[in-house]
């Protein structure tokens, strides 16, 4: 057994110290308390900022020279109903294709009070996966330059990927099944 | 940025509906600049799918569009939502539904990597031969159908022959040719049959001859390269900025892929190379996928080759179904099989993003579990809804027989788009 165990730990290293010499750089350009729930499901480095501070983060990681993350590579809304006060989330992929990095960014705010920051200015990319999580979860991207509905019709007057929307109606008796929890 | 500075956003966001209006009235002719709308789709037999573009012309020349999406939208992230893991898989054919095979097999590496399970090299190995496959039958409709928006018929009648013959093999390997619905999470429905094997060799012998021909045809025809030289060019930092992936960015010069940089299912086994192109035009993208071509070639034989024995699909019965036999006879594969069809067990808790090489772009899979039966939310990234916003940059200020010509050669599929 014992001669086994050591490739295994290599194989597993390299990304582990990708992802920690990532964060040092991340606490260094950046407020050391920018970042919170820090954490690599998967190796992939994730964590948690604000609002606030989204905008700046993204901005100076396009700019930055050593990271080189200047690749978008998708963003999307989630909804979780019993986080209080941060019920809704965007997430943030980024991509080094230079160095082969990613770099997972949450924000979560109140679901009374959606409005994040546009990052359609630093990328164009963002522009429709910006309309599209307003679509889907009603997240309003302050200075985004044509918010409205993409995918959907547009007087839709509710936001369908919202977790108070089941696909099917609840009312419907004839698909429930008392034994299997549907 | 402080909150205040956010205040009246919901303003802006009514006046952008308003002004989209403006623009969208197809009536709305501005006789002052002398400009006409035109509304080009949603169904026009030129743009092969349901896109409307809304274009302000000055004479023949565009000078500017308004792209409509959605009109085939199914809310695939909302239903996914509802389904066990395979129940998924069926989703994933109807996105780009030219190369089904890779969309299937990219959601299944995704639940795999959730899930910890390792496929055998055989299973890897016959992804990656149906994957290719999947490739090369994805960049011959591309590339035969921009031969026949130039005006040239005879290249898509002898290329579409030779993607039946793929899907002819399709059907050999999972019964279906379209929605293929190729796979198992674990690895394949089933080994490859001696009949598949046939066809696939008998199908590798007599393709390049036909890809030769097409070539010859297209490549250095002078009415063809008059129609697409200098047609729809992309710089390399735009399209980086627009999110381009796949064979779009790669002609504007930029040798991402997925394969290569972040390699699965046994792709850094073979050795191929990665076709660039300069000026990322409409002549630079055929002349990448054309090149693609050759290069799924390439690893389909070395793949054929050195098919390692072996089986063709992981030990995990939690999640991949027991032979039927086995079901009649054997009380732990009969529940296996109920528990798995019933949808009964668990994932764990995690998040997972992956990605593969799609027929036209890096499709990503981000999947959130919170543990239960279903995906928390699973978002699908698609290639050709992200870059497809360049196009109304890319199509201003040529003419309307040239949009035309870029939108066919951005391979834009109208499934994946509006998923």
């Amino acid at each position: 057994m014992a001669p086994e165990t050591p490739p295994a730990a290599v194989a597993e290293d390299p990304t582990k110290a990708q992802n920690a010499l990532v964060l040092a750089l991340l606490h260094r350009l950046f407020e050391a308390d920018s970042f919170t729930d820090v954490a690599e499901p998967y190796g992939l480095l994730t964590a948690t900022t604000t609002r606030e501070k989204i905008h700046g983060i993204i901005a100076g990681l396009q700019q930055d020279e050593e990271l080189k993350l200047h690749f978008l590579t998708t963003l999307c809304g989630i909804h979780y109903p019993d986080q209080l006060n941060r019920e809704l989330g965007v997430i943030y992929h980024l991509h080094s294709l230079v160095h082969n990095i990613r770099l997972r960014l949450k924000i979560f705010f109140p679901i009374a009070d959606p409005v994040v920051p546009t990052i359609s200015d630093i990328y164009s990319a963002a522009n429709w996966l910006e309309r599209e999580t307003y679509d889907f979860y009603g997240v309003i991207f302050s200075g985004h330059p044509n918010l409205i509905r993409i995918l959907n019709v547009e007087d839709m007057d509710y936001h369908p990927m919202r977790k108070e929307y089941p696909v099917e109606d609840g009312t419907r008796e004839d698909k429930t099944d008392l034994f299997f929890g549907r | 940025m402080a909150i205040d500075a956010l205040e009246g956003t919901r303003q802006i966001t009514e006046e952008a509906r308003a002004q989209r209006h403006d623009q969208l009235v197809p009536t709305l002719n501005d006789f002052s600049q002398e400009l006409t709308t035109l509304n080009l789709g949603p169904t026009h037999p030129a743009t092969h799918g349901i896109f409307q573009n809304i274009l302000q012309m000055d004479g023949e020349r565009i000078v500017s569009g308004v792209p409509t999406i959605g009109y085939i939208h199914r809310a695939f992230e909302k239903i996914a939502e509802r389904r066990p893991f395979y129940q998924i898989t069926t989703l994933t054919d109807r996105m780009n539904y030219c190369s089904s095979p890779i969309n299937n097999l990219g959601w299944h590496m995704t639940v795999e990597k959730l899930l910890g399970v390792t496929v055998p090299k055989r299973a890897q190995y016959i992804r990656v031969i149906m994957m290719e496959l999947a490739r090369i039958s994805d960049h011959l409709i591309c590339n035969s159908i921009l031969g026949v928006d130039t005006g040239a018929f005879t290249g898509f009648l002898y290329l579409f022959q030779e993607r039946e013959k793929i899907y002819e093999i399709y059907e050999e390997v999972c019964g279906a040719r379209l929605t293929t619905n190729m796979g198992r999470v674990g690895g394949m429905e089933r080994d490859l049959t001696p009949v598949a094997l046939e066809k696939l060799r008998k199908w590798l012998k007599e393709f390049p001859a036909v890809m030769r021909e097409f070539e010859v045809l297209f490549n250095r025809n002078r009415i063809f390269m008059d129609r697409v030289v200098n047609v729809g060019p992309i710089s390399a930092e735009k399209a980086l900025n627009y999110g381009f992936t796949g064979p779009n960015l790669r002609a504007a010069g930029v040798d991402y892929d997925v394969r290569v940089m972040n390699p699965y299912s046994s792709y850094e086994d073979f050795e191929f190379d990665i076709p660039v192109g300069t000026k990322g035009d409409t002549y630079d993208r055929f002349i990448v996928r054309n090149e693609e071509i050759w290069q799924s070639l390439r690893i389909i034989n070395q793949a054929l080759e050195n098919l390692p024995e072996g089986p063709f699909h992981a030990d995990a019965p939690h999640f991949y179904l027991p032979p039927k036999e086995a079901v009649y006879k054997s009380m732990e594969a009969l529940i296996y099989h109920f528990k798995i069809v019933m949808g009964e067990i668990d994932a764990p808790v995690g998040e997972v993003y992956h990605a593969v090489e799609g027929g036209n772009g890096e499709l990503g899979y981000y999947l959130v579990s919170d543990g239960g039966r279903t995906p928390y939310r699973l978002h699908f990234r698609r290639p050709c809804f992200i870059y497809y916003q360049a196009y109304p940059e890319m199509a201003v200020g040529t003419t309307l027989s040239d949009a035309i010509v870029i939108l066919s050669s951005m391979n834009v599929i109208a499934g994946e788009l509006d998923a």
